[in-house]
């Protein structure tokens, strides 16, 4: 096959020319983060597991599958999609790291079916997972704006939302049974895949921001009512889906209050004020706290929190400080 | 009153959130090529984290080089940390560090941009402390 002619110069990439600070700094963030499964001692949760009821371990099952869907899409589809979009050749490498972390987070709750659950459950669930309405709703709305020939900006707002938004029904339920003190080990494995969501979240919205700012000002209020719409468009399906999944053991309505938090966060993160109000998001003390443990809430204004107590100091051995 | 210094970088929450709070308000360079600007008399710092998962570089290296000045220190009343919840026990870090380093009260954290509640508290909190926090004299630096 002849030749054909090359529009651009294949280019190497030289970590040492930075355009946007950002892709650096996101780099280090997620290569110093870099962990795997094996290194979480899954099997302690075993006796843990045993504890629960019938309808709990099907549940929480169900609710891990749900996650791996999504976590299947953006790392096989989302990331990879948003590569071909990159403003910079760091970018793109950063997207590369963001699409593996997914594969891993995939991969992690198969290391928890494999610890804690048989076969057969796991393979129901599975099924269950390629039947419901719920699930197959939202990964088809976020597919769809990660076709080919997709709006590039259209692509990151969903991203934002899959990655600041759609994963926290499902996180809700490792984060309730951390705070009843049950599968302990399976939430640390849990908060570090929040961790790194919280990071591509961070930066995919930061992107969304850049890209923005080269845009006129009828695109920029196109892409915000796309934005909104289509976050009422997943926080519909969301509703029905935590409904579905909770309502049999009452904890229907505090996820939803945690959905609304979350929604306004990923919305945060694309630089848009908040939709739900303070007295909609509500969410229980004990899951705050179960998602960031030994940081409490300052309030020293009000008096609430620990106010005056500093927590033991650590990371202040930065050699910038000069005293 | 105490005055307001921020430092916000690219992503912007911080400066959306000082943007709401309605109050004159002092940025803290994002580029160390840019000139640090004059200190509002004794201030606030509002001040977001970017700590990694082991808590390592919690506080921005331009919001470090500002408090590493003596006098810009003396002025500081007490330190509102930003972050995200997501990162765990590193959520809002930036104000523990900043709290212990300097020995003022972390007064506030808040997530991202922050909420209409944090909005209300905060300016509360700041109408208030003007008679709390910074009604102990410092020492006049020359």
């Amino acid at each position: 096959m002849k030749d054909l002619a090359t529009p651009r110069t294949p280019r190497a990439i030289n970590w040492n020319r930075i355009q946007d600070p950002k892709d650096l700094e996101v780099w280090n963030r997620l290569t110093a983060n870099f962990w795997v499964p094996e290194k979480v001692p899954l099997s302690n949760d075993v006796q843990s597991w045993a504890t629960l009821t019938e309808a709990e371990q099907r549940l929480t099952i169900r609710v891990f599958t749900g996650l791996t869907l999504l976590d299947t899409i953006q790392a096989g589809v989302g990331a990879p999609s948003m590569m071909a979009d990159a403003a910079t050749p760091h970018e793109e490498a950063v997207l590369c790291n963001i699409a593996f972390m997914e594969a891993v987070h995939a991969r992690s709750y198969s290391s928890i079916f494999s610890t804690l659950c048989s076969t057969a459950e796991v393979d129901e669930a599975f099924r269950w997972s390629e039947e419901n309405p719920h699930l197959q709703a939202k990964a088809r709305a976020i597919l769809e704006t990660y076709a080919p020939g997709a709006d590039p900006l259209k692509r990151k707002i969903a991203s934002v939302f899959l990655e600041s938004f759609l994963f926290y029904s499902g996180f809700y339920l490792p984060m309730h049974w951390s705070s009843r003190a049950k599968l302990t080990n399976t939430a640390d494995l849990i908060r570090l895949i929040i961790r790194d969501e919280a990071i591509h979240g961070y930066y995919i919205g930061l992107k969304f921001q850049r890209g923005l700012e080269r845009e006129t000002e009828a695109r920029r209020e196109e892409l915000k009512e796309f934005a909104f719409s289509l976050m009422f468009e997943l926080y519909g399906i969301e509703a029905q889906y935590a409904e579905e999944l909770y309502d049999g053991i009452g904890l229907a309505e505090e996820v939803k209050a945690f959905l609304h938090y979350n929604a306004n966060k990923a919305l945060m993160n694309l630089g848009y004020e908040p939709l739900f109000p303070p007295e909609a998001c509500e969410v229980s003390p004990a899951i705050l706290a179960a998602l960031s443990p030994d940081s409490e809430n300052h309030d020293f204004f009000s008096g609430s929190g620990s106010s005056y107590v500093i927590g033991t100091a650590v990371a202040t051995e930065d050699e910038d400080w000069d005293f | 009153m105490a005055g307001l210094v921020y430092y916000s970088s690219a992503s912007g929450n911080t400066r959306r959130f000082v943007e709401r709070l309605g109050r004159a308000a002092v940025r803290i360079p994002v580029s160390p090529a840019d000139p640090m600007p004059p200190m509002p008399g004794r201030y606030v710092l509002i001040c977001p984290t970017y700590a990694d998962g082991e808590g390592r570089g919690a506080v921005p290296k331009q919001v470090i080089r500002w408090l590493n000045d003596p006098e810009r220190r003396a002025g500081l009343c007490g330190v509102i940390a930003a972050g995200n919840r997501n990162f765990g026990p590193t959520y809002a870090l930036s104000g523990r560090v900043i709290a212990d380093k300097c020995n003022v009260p972390l007064l506030y954290s808040f997530e991202l941009a922050g909420t209409s509640t944090d909005i209300a508290r905060v300016t509360a909190g700041l109408d208030q402390i003007r008679d709390q926090t910074c009604s102990t004299p410092r020492p006049m630096t020359a």
